[in-house]
């Protein structure tokens, strides 16, 4: 077992439970166990800042709004769900509960809703953070009675003698057992009629409709009773798969998109044996070693929001008009809160193409430099038609234009513990630098210390974290 | 040739250096080589086009009595048969109609619709079941079973559709040729292009990205370079969906190794107030489609085109309390071509006294019939391996 941790293990930890870690704070940690730095980073995330904001006449009952009010509102919904994306972000960017962030992210793509009703939205993400490091089953249990999961998968549609199975197919194949596991198209239909009758108010609060309920006797995984809802995820819960297929969808996020069967089966029977406790599999996954193997590192493609995050969060960075987070996360294939269905992002390999490769290249030198990477041509290539910098850097892209921002560098710089190249490489990139990266950078200049940040944070090799 | 060959020989040919290869290696097809070099433009038209207003079943009693705002009078249409009528903006179409050189395939859609516009664009971009959730594109997997390079798939936009995404191989996004090429120009990232070696395109997601920033590159300068062989002195329209059509147009006469493009117009989400939007999108799309017929026409490539226009639904059949209409099922799909099978109307219209429980139309024809006759009889490839089930073939082409 080890006892403590190397810079870039610490630095992996940090960019698999947050967005990465500052010099500053590395200097910090360096000094402590491991196990003293995975219990400060569940300490740090002990509270849950719940995401509030006003909503203004979205709050009134639909039938007191006039016929002018109602038209204000449907653009007011619009509005409201573009300021809660940058709300989020911006936590996201500035929060000291990282992990809980983190995680939240995490269920925000399993429990994927897209919807364009704000307050539906923010209540469920604020019900993912509160039960983030708590109890798996109260989350589904909470999650699947909100207002947002309700409207999303059609349950309110679902009554007796009309049954809608959205939900009850969902709940088994995305949230809980995972596709075709161990459950049968009639599981579905019966699980349905449990379901129905499951409800909310105009004011936003879960309500059994007994009405609209079937009390029949219903047959689901090999039980039978008189099933509600509640009977059905308790049932889920009670399947091992669940905790497997949850553990498997973790260990894709948090350690490799190539599932090592062994690990996936010691954190089964941790989290099953805790009753779906997250923070125990958290807390055994950072804590095992293999979470530090060299296979582990460096090898995941982060997500966009990873990425922007990431870039965003060391320079304390201001964006003149925050919209641009919403053009950047639409160019980009990830959109809080607009998931493309309810199977959520696909992840992985598929956040790259073309388009939003070249994209995601160039975000650091936007973001933190008005698009500029300074590059003297210092190798000669004589059949290469490149373009020279200055002949470049007149051609202002419209994306250069649009994306206007603030950059605290001196505090970033004036934190640095060396300015030493191989130093500065280590901290910025988690892999290790392919052999092109490896010769560019031996060509590149290191006094011109910002400069060579970017030039770092601009090569494939940070697209991985 | 395998793909990873393919990259070997003709990126790496000539020691480190990458662009002055591709140069050298490109190829583009010669006039003699473009005659049959069959390629099919897929057009959707996002936000669910209204069919029945588009293609109008004009003495049917049900479609007056049900839209009694929204209707199409007589005179505001062109007669294709005693029953059927295209809306009088799509004036280029039915010039096209008379020619021979349309299919009209009426009642495609898919078992259990679903009415999301996201979730109902997905199915019919992944070709997949109503409850199946699909991480690639049919044309994306037709790349991966089929092709060598990414630009043998292209969308005439800034960001890559599902459909184009496959496994090991995606389509490319481009807008404006010029642009992708000048993304491409940063001297900072040509460097590294140019120091990429072959043994770092490996499988793993490192070796992916690299292996993405080149074929990236060598797509934005073979598409850069061949389509300028070519500019269209044709009149297009001026919007922005005629450019896109323009473009493809360049591209194909100029003899990009092109076998898919893929472009789309919005705006067709008609709840509200429908006939003045409907018909000015209509409009836009006719003349568009006009225009591009004619290039490909003069350029003798028509007979190698096949154009397909669809929408990931179609609306209700009766009219709701604006004006406008809701989300449907069913729809019709229009098939515009040189060599076409079967002109015409292809197959029955809309029965509207045997509506769904919602009160659209209830699909006939699976629209992966129409993909899997297009992969098979158009493009000559196995359709099963790409849409994963037998459908049946039609006969348009």
């Amino acid at each position: 077992m080890m006892i403590s941790l190397n810079d870039k293990q610490i630095q992996h930890l940090y960019w698999r439970t947050g967005f990465g870690i500052s010099n500053h704070e590395l200097k910090i940690v360096r000094k402590l166990s491991k196990d003293q730095i995975i219990d400060q980073i569940f300490i740090e995330s002990t509270k849950a800042s719940a995401l509030s904001m006003d909503f203004g006449i979205l709050e009134k009952h639909p039938k007191d709004l006039s016929v002018a009010e109602r038209k204000q509102a449907r653009q007011l919904r619009n509005k409201k769900m573009s300021e809660l994306n940058i709300l989020w972000f911006k936590q996201l960017t500035t929060t000291k509960e990282v992990l809980r962030e983190k995680v939240t992210l995490f269920f925000h793509d399993h429990f994927a809703v897209r919807l364009r009703t704000p307050r539906a939205c923010i209540h469920l993400n604020n019900v993912i953070r509160n039960h983030a490091l708590e109890n798996f089953g109260d989350m589904l249990m909470e999650v699947s009675k909100s207002p947002a999961m309700l409207i999303f998968l059609n349950n309110r549609q679902n009554r007796k003698n009309s049954p809608n199975e959205n939900f009850a197919r969902e709940v088994m194949e995305l949230f809980t057992l995972g596709r075709d596991n161990q459950y049968t198209e009639t599981d579905i239909k019966e699980a349905a009629r449990a379901f129905t009758g499951w409800n909310f108010t105009q004011n936003g609060s879960y309500i059994f409709r007994k009405n609209h309920h079937d009390y029949g006797v219903k047959t689901v995984l090999g039980k039978t009773g008189n099933f509600t809802g509640e009977d059905i995820i308790k049932i889920l819960l009670e399947q091992k798969q669940t905790a497997r297929f949850i553990c498997q969808k973790l260990y894709r996020y948090f350690v490799n998109d190539i599932i090592n069967q062994n690990h996936i089966e010691i954190l089964t029977n941790a989290f099953y044996d805790s009753n779906y406790n997250l923070k125990t599999v958290f807390n055994l996954m950072f804590k095992s070693d293999w979470f530090y193997d060299s296979k582990n590192i460096g090898t995941k493609i982060k997500s966009p929001i990873e990425l922007m995050v990431g870039i965003s969060k060391p320079f304390k960075v201001e964006y003149e008009n925050p919209k641009v987070l919403l053009y950047l996360q639409r160019r980009l294939n990830q959109m809080l809160f607009f998931p493309p269905n309810v199977a959520g992002w696909p992840g992985g390999k598929a956040w790259i193409d073309n388009s939003t490769l070249m994209l995601r290249l160039k975000l650091a030198s936007l973001t933190l430099n008005s698009g500029v990477i300074e590059w003297q041509d210092k190798i000669d290539i004589p059949e290469n038609p490149m373009m020279s910098q200055q002949v470049y850097q007149k051609i202002k892209s419209k994306l250069q234009k649009k994306v206007k921002t603030e950059a605290d560098w001196d505090i970033f710089l004036s934190n640095l513990e060396s300015k030493n190249k191989i130093a500065l490489t280590h901290l910025i990139i988690q892999p290790e630098l392919s052999k092109a990266a490896n010769r560019v950078v031996s060509n590149l200049d290191e006094n011109d210390t910002k400069n060579f940040i970017i030039e770092l944070m601009s090569l494939p090799e940070y697209q991985l974290c | 040739m395998e793909r990873r060959d393919f990259l070997k020989q003709s990126v790496f040919a000539s020691g480190m250096t990458l662009i002055p290869s591709f140069l050298k290696g490109m190829e583009f097809l010669s006039p003699d080589q473009l005659s049959g070099y069959k390629n099919v433009i897929i057009i959707q038209l996002s936000g669910g086009n209204d069919g029945l207003n588009t293609i109008i079943p004009i003495s049917n009693d049900i479609y007056h009595s049900a839209r009694p705002q929204i209707a199409k009078k007589i005179n505001q249409t062109l007669k294709i048969t005693d029953d059927l009528a295209f809306n009088n903006n799509l004036k280029a179409i039915k010039n096209l109609y008379d020619l021979g050189e349309v299919s009209i395939i009426n009642n495609v859609g898919y078992p259990n619709p679903n009415r999301s516009h996201f979730r109902s664009t997905d199915i019919w971009q992944t070709a997949s079941d109503t409850n199946q959730y699909l991480s690639t594109g049919w044309v994306g997997r037709y790349l991966d079973a089929n092709c060598q390079l990414p630009y043998q798939a292209i969308e005439v936009d800034n960001s890559l559709s599902l459909a184009l995404k496959g496994n090991k191989m995606n389509g490319i996004a481009v807008s404006d040729p010029n642009q992708l090429y000048r993304t491409t120009r940063e001297p900072f990232f040509n460097t590294i292009v140019a120091n990429t070696q072959k043994e770092m395109l490996d499988e793993d997601n490192q070796g992916y990205l690299y292996k993405t920033m080149l074929e990236t590159y060598s797509s934005a300068s073979y598409i850069h370079k061949t389509s300028k062989i070519y500019t269209t002195n044709t009149e297009y329209p001026q919007t922005s969906f005629a450019k896109n059509l323009k473009t493809i147009a360049n591209f194909i006469v100029s003899g990009l190794k092109t076998r898919v493009f893929y472009s789309s117009l919005g705006g067709f989400d008609s709840h509200v107030n429908q006939l003045n939007s409907q018909d000015r999108l209509l409009k836009i799309y006719a003349e568009g489609i006009g225009a591009l017929v004619e290039d490909l026409k003069k350029n003798d490539r028509f007979n190698d085109t096949l154009i397909l226009t669809f929408s990931e639904f179609g609306r209700r059949v009766k009219q709701n309390g604006s004006r406008g209409t809701d989300h449907g099922a069913a729809n019709n799909v229009i098939a515009i071509g040189g060599s076409l099978k079967k002109a015409g109307v292809y197959n029955e219209l809309p029965n509207l006294h045997d509506l769904d429980n919602n009160g659209d139309i209830k699909y006939t024809i699976d629209f992966r019939s129409i993909y899997a006759t297009i992969l098979n009889n158009w493009l000559d490839v196995d359709n099963q391996s790409i849409l994963n089930k037998d459908f049946k073939k039609l006969q348009f082409v």
